[in-house]
C-alpha cells in the first residue's frame, strides 16, 4: 500500500518538476533550450569548443529547416556551459542547465565529468547524450537518461582482443597494464576477448603510470615467447616499453589502445615505433559515411575539426529526432523514444543497446608505418 | 638460465643508476645529517639541460658524432648542476645549519617542488624525447641481450664510483670531508674550512646527479619534469638500505635495490604460482628494506656513529 502511495507521490513530484521545464513561449513560436557542456577553458578548451561547434552546427541546420513538434513551430536555442573537464565543476554546470530548463543535454566531453553529471540529469529526468565519454562506468550506473554515440572502452577492448587473435594470428598473448582505471579496464576486456577467441594469455604483468623501466617484466614475458604484447596504458610508458622490447630482441608484435595511438608515441619511440599497432574508438573522419560533406560544412563555419565535432553533431540530431517522433520536446515524452533511435548520421548508423551505449560501435586500428599512424581497418564491435 | 642472466643484467644496470644517485644523498647525509630531497630534481635538471644542449647542437651542427654530442651535453649539464647544488646549499641549507633538524628537511622539500615547477615552466609538461645519440648496438651471449648504452652505463658508473672512493680516501679534500663528518666543531678547530668542505660535497653530489640524469634519459629515451621524484625516492631508499652516510653502502644498496626489483618483478609471479604478480614489485623491494632495517637499523654497511662519509 505504502509502496503505491510512494509511487503516486513520485509521479506528482515528477509532474511538478516537469512544470519548471515548460518551454518558454515566444509569440506563436515555442523556444526549446538544449544544453551543451564541455571544457571551454583550460588545456582541453580546443576540444570542448569543437564539441560545442558540432552541436551548434546541427542545431542551426535544424532551425533553418524549420522544426514542428506536435503541430507547433519550435525554435531551438543552445545553452553552452564550461565544465573545465573537472568532475566538481561538471555537477555545478549540470545543475545550472537543469535549473535553466533545458529539454536535453549534449555532453559532457570527458568521462570524468560525464559520470558525476549523469546523476543530476537522471535525478531531473533530462536526457543526456555524450559525444565522447568512453568509460564503461558512465552507462553502467543504469540511468535511463544516459546515452552515448561513442564506442566505449569495453567495446574497444573486445575488438582489440579479438583482432589480435583472429586477424593478427597471435596465439600466445602477454598483457601488461598500468593499474589505472583506464589501463586496467581496457586490459581486462582484452583478456576476456582473447580467451573467447581461443587465444592463450601467457602472461599478465603490471606496471605503473610513472614507470619507465620495464626490462624485468619484459624479460619475464620474453621467457614465455608470446606472439603479441598488449599494453593497456598511455604513450609515455608505451614508448620506452617498445624500445626495451627491441633492446631485448623481442619479435612479438606490440598492440595498444587509444592511449597509445598518439603522435607523441611516435615522437618518443622514434624508429622503434615502426610496426606498432593501436586502436582508437570511432572512425577516421575521411572514412565516415558523411565525413567529407561534414568537413566542408564545418570548416566553412568554424575552421579545422579537432576531434569529436562529428559526434556532437550526430548527438544533437539524434536528440531532436527522438523529439520529432514523440511530437514533443517534453523530456517525459520523448525520453521513451530515445532507446528506439535508428539514425543514419555522419559518423555512421546510430542505435542504442539496453544500457544506452552505441550498438555495434566502430573501432579503428592503426599501425605505424614510415613514422606515421596509418589506418589499417575499422571493425564493428559486437561481432 | 638466459632469463636469469638477462634479469641480472637488467638489475645491475638499474642498480648502478640508483647507486650513482644514492651517493649524492649519502654524502650530504654523512656530513650534515640532512636528507637533501632536492637531489632527485638535480638529476632531472641534468637531463633537461643536456637535452637542451643536444637539441641546440642538432640544429647548429648536424652530423656530429653521437658520443661527442652527448659529451657536450654532459660538459654543460655538470657545471649547471654543480652551480645549482651550490646555490641550493648556500640559500636553503646554510642559513638553517644550526636550526632544528626538521627545518632544513622542509626547505629541502620546498626546493624540490620549486625545481620541478621551474622545469615545468621552461620545458613544459609533456614528455620530451631524448635523441638516440649513442650507438644502438646489441650484443647477445647465452641468450641474454646487452646494449651499448647499458654497457656504457655500467662502465661509467663503475669508473665514477672508483674515482669517488679515491677522492674520499686519498686526497686532502677527502680527509677534510671525513673529518667534517666525524665532528664539524673539531674539524673546524683543526683548521678545516667546514663551509668549503660542505660546498664541495654538494658540488660533487650534484655532478654525480647530472651524470646519472643524462644516463637515465639516454637509456629510456625520454625526459620529463617529474622524472627526478621517483628516481630520487628509489635512490634514497637504496642509500638507507646500504646504510645512509656510508659510500660503500650507497653503492651496495643501489645495486641490491636494482637486483631485487628486477628479480622480484621477473620471478614473483612464477614463484607464487600467479598468486602475487609484478604489481607487487615495489612492495617486494620495500619489504626487503623494512626487513633489513628491523635487523640492522643503520642499514647493511651503516656504521654506528663513527666513520661516516
Amino acid at each position: 500500500m505504502t509502496g503505491h502511495r510512494l509511487a503516486w507521490v513520485m509521479v506528482a513530484a515528477a509532474l511538478v518538476a516537469g512544470c519548471g521545464d515548460k518551454p518558454q513561449q515566444n509569440g506563436d513560436q515555442q523556444v526549446v533550450l538544449i544544453g551543451q557542456a564541455s571544457p571551454l577553458t583550460g588545456p582541453q578548451a580546443h576540444l570542448g569548443k569543437d564539441n560545442e561547434n558540432g552541436a551548434r552546427l546541427a542545431l542551426d541546420e535544424i532551425n533553418a529547416a524549420g522544426l514542428t513538434l506536435g503541430g507547433k513551430k519550435v525554435v531551438l536555442e543552445l545553452k553552452s556551459e564550461d565544465d573545465a573537464a573537472d568532475p566538481k565543476t561538471a555537477t555545478t554546470v549540470a545543475q545550472k542547465l537543469v535549473d535553466e530548463g533545458v529539454a536535453g543535454v549534449i555532453g559532457h566531453l570527458n568521462s570524468g565529468a560525464t559520470i558525476p553529471a549523469s546523476k543530476i540529469y537522471s535525478d531531473n529526468n533530462i536526457p543526456q547524450i555524450s559525444p565522447s565519454a568512453t568509460a564503461v562506468a558512465y552507462t553502467a550506473a543504469g540511468y535511463k537518461t544516459a546515452f552515448r554515440v561513442m564506442t566505449n572502452d569495453a567495446q574497444q577492448g573486445s575488438v582489440l582482443g579479438n583482432y589480435a587473435v583472429t586477424k593478427l594470428g597471435a596465439k600466445k598473448i602477454a598483457i601488461i597494464d598500468d593499474r589505472t582505471a583506464y589501463g586496467q579496464g581496457l586490459a581486462d576486456e582484452v583478456e576476456k576477448a582473447v580467451k573467447a577467441a581461443g587465444g592463450d594469455v601467457v602472461a599478465r604483468e603490471y606496471t605503473s603510470d610513472r614507470s619507465t623501466d620495464f626490462m624485468a617484466i619484459l624479460t619475464s614475458i620474453k621467457g614465455k615467447a608470446p606472439d603479441l604484447v598488449f599494453f593497456g596504458g598511455m604513450d609515455p610508458q608505451a614508448a620506452p616499453m617498445i624500445k626495451q622490447m627491441k633492446q631485448l630482441g623481442m619479435t612479438a608484435k606490440f598492440l595498444g589502445g587509444d592511449g597509445v595511438q598518439t603522435p607523441t608515441f611516435i615522437q618518443l619511440a622514434g624508429p622503434d615505433a615502426e610496426g606498432a599497432l593501436a586502436s582508437n574508438p570511432g572512425l577516421p573522419l575521411d572514412a565516415m559515411p558523411g565525413g567529407s560533406a561534414f568537413k566542408a560544412k564545418f570548416e566553412a563555419k568554424y575552421g579545422q575539426i579537432q576531434n569529436y565535432a562529428p559526434y556532437a553533431y550526430d548527438a544533437m540530431h539524434v536528440l531532436i529526432d527522438a523529439m520529432k517522433r514523440a511530437g514533443s520536446s517534453a523530456p517525459a515524452k520523448y525520453l521513451a523514444e530515445l532507446p528506439k533511435t535508428d539514425y543514419q548520421g555522419v559518423t555512421g548508423r546510430i542505435r542504442f543497446d539496453a544500457k544506452g551505449d552505441l550498438a555495434g560501435g566502430a573501432v579503428t586500428l592503426y599501425q605505424v608505418k614510415d613514422g606515421k599512424w596509418q589506418t589499417l581497418e575499422t571493425v564493428q564491435s559486437g561481432k | 638460465m638466459d632469463i636469469f642472466l638477462q634479469q641480472l643484467i637488467n638489475g645491475l644496470v638499474l642498480g648502478s643508476v640508483y647507486a650513482l644517485v644514492a651517493l649524492g644523498y649519502t654524502m650530504v647525509y654523512g656530513i650534515l645529517e640532512l636528507i637533501n630531497f632536492a637531489h632527485g630534481e638535480i638529476t632531472m635538471m641534468g637531463a633537461m639541460v643536456a637535452l637542451a644542449v643536444i637539441g641546440a647542437l642538432a640544429l647548429a651542427a648536424p652530423g656530429l658524432p653521437g658520443v661527442l654530442v652527448l659529451g657536450a651535453g654532459l660538459v654543460v649539464a655538470i657545471p649547471v648542476c654543480v652551480a645549482l647544488g651550490l646555490v641550493i646549499e648556500r640559500v636553503a641549507y646554510r642559513p638553517l645549519r644550526h636550526a632544528p633538524r626538521l627545518a632544513p628537511l622542509i626547505t629541502a622539500i620546498g626546493v624540490s617542488i620549486i625545481l620541478q615547477n621551474v622545469a615545468m615552466l621552461i620545458w613544459g609538461k609533456q614528455y620530451i624525447p631524448f635523441p638516440a645519440v649513442l650507438p644502438q648496438g646489441r650484443h647477445t651471449f647465452h641468450g641474454a641481450a646487452i646494449t651499448d648504452v647499458q654497457i656504457a652505463i655500467l662502465l661509467l658508473a663503475t669508473a665514477i664510483m672508483l674515482m669517488l672512493i679515491l677522492v674520499v680516501q686519498k686526497t686532502r679534500l677527502g680527509r677534510a670531508m671525513r673529518a667534517t663528518a666525524q665532528s664539524r666543531q673539531v674539524a673546524s678547530l683543526m683548521g678545516v674550512d667546514v663551509n668549503r668542505v660542505i660546498a664541495a660535497t654538494f658540488a660533487i653530489g650534484s655532478a654525480l646527479a647530472a651524470v646519472a640524469g643524462v644516463m637515465v634519459s639516454a637509456y629510456y629515451g625520454l625526459a620529463h619534469y617529474y622524472m627526478g621524484f621517483l628516481l630520487g625516492l628509489k635512490a634514497f631508499s637504496a642509500a638507507v638500505l646500504g646504510g645512509i652516510g656510508n659510500l660503500g653502502g650507497a653503492m651496495l644498496g643501489g645495486l641490491l635495490l636494482g637486483l631485487i626489483e628486477s628479480f622480484g618483478a621477473g620471478y614473483i609471479g612464477d614463484l607464487t604460482g600467479g598468486f602475487l604478480g609484478s604489481n607487487y614489485q615495489d612492495v617486494f623491494a620495500f619489504f626487503v628494506l623494512i626487513a633489513v632495517l628491523v635487523f640492522r637499523p643503520s642499514g647493511l654497511l651503516g656504521a654506528r656513529g663513527v666513520e661516516r662519509a
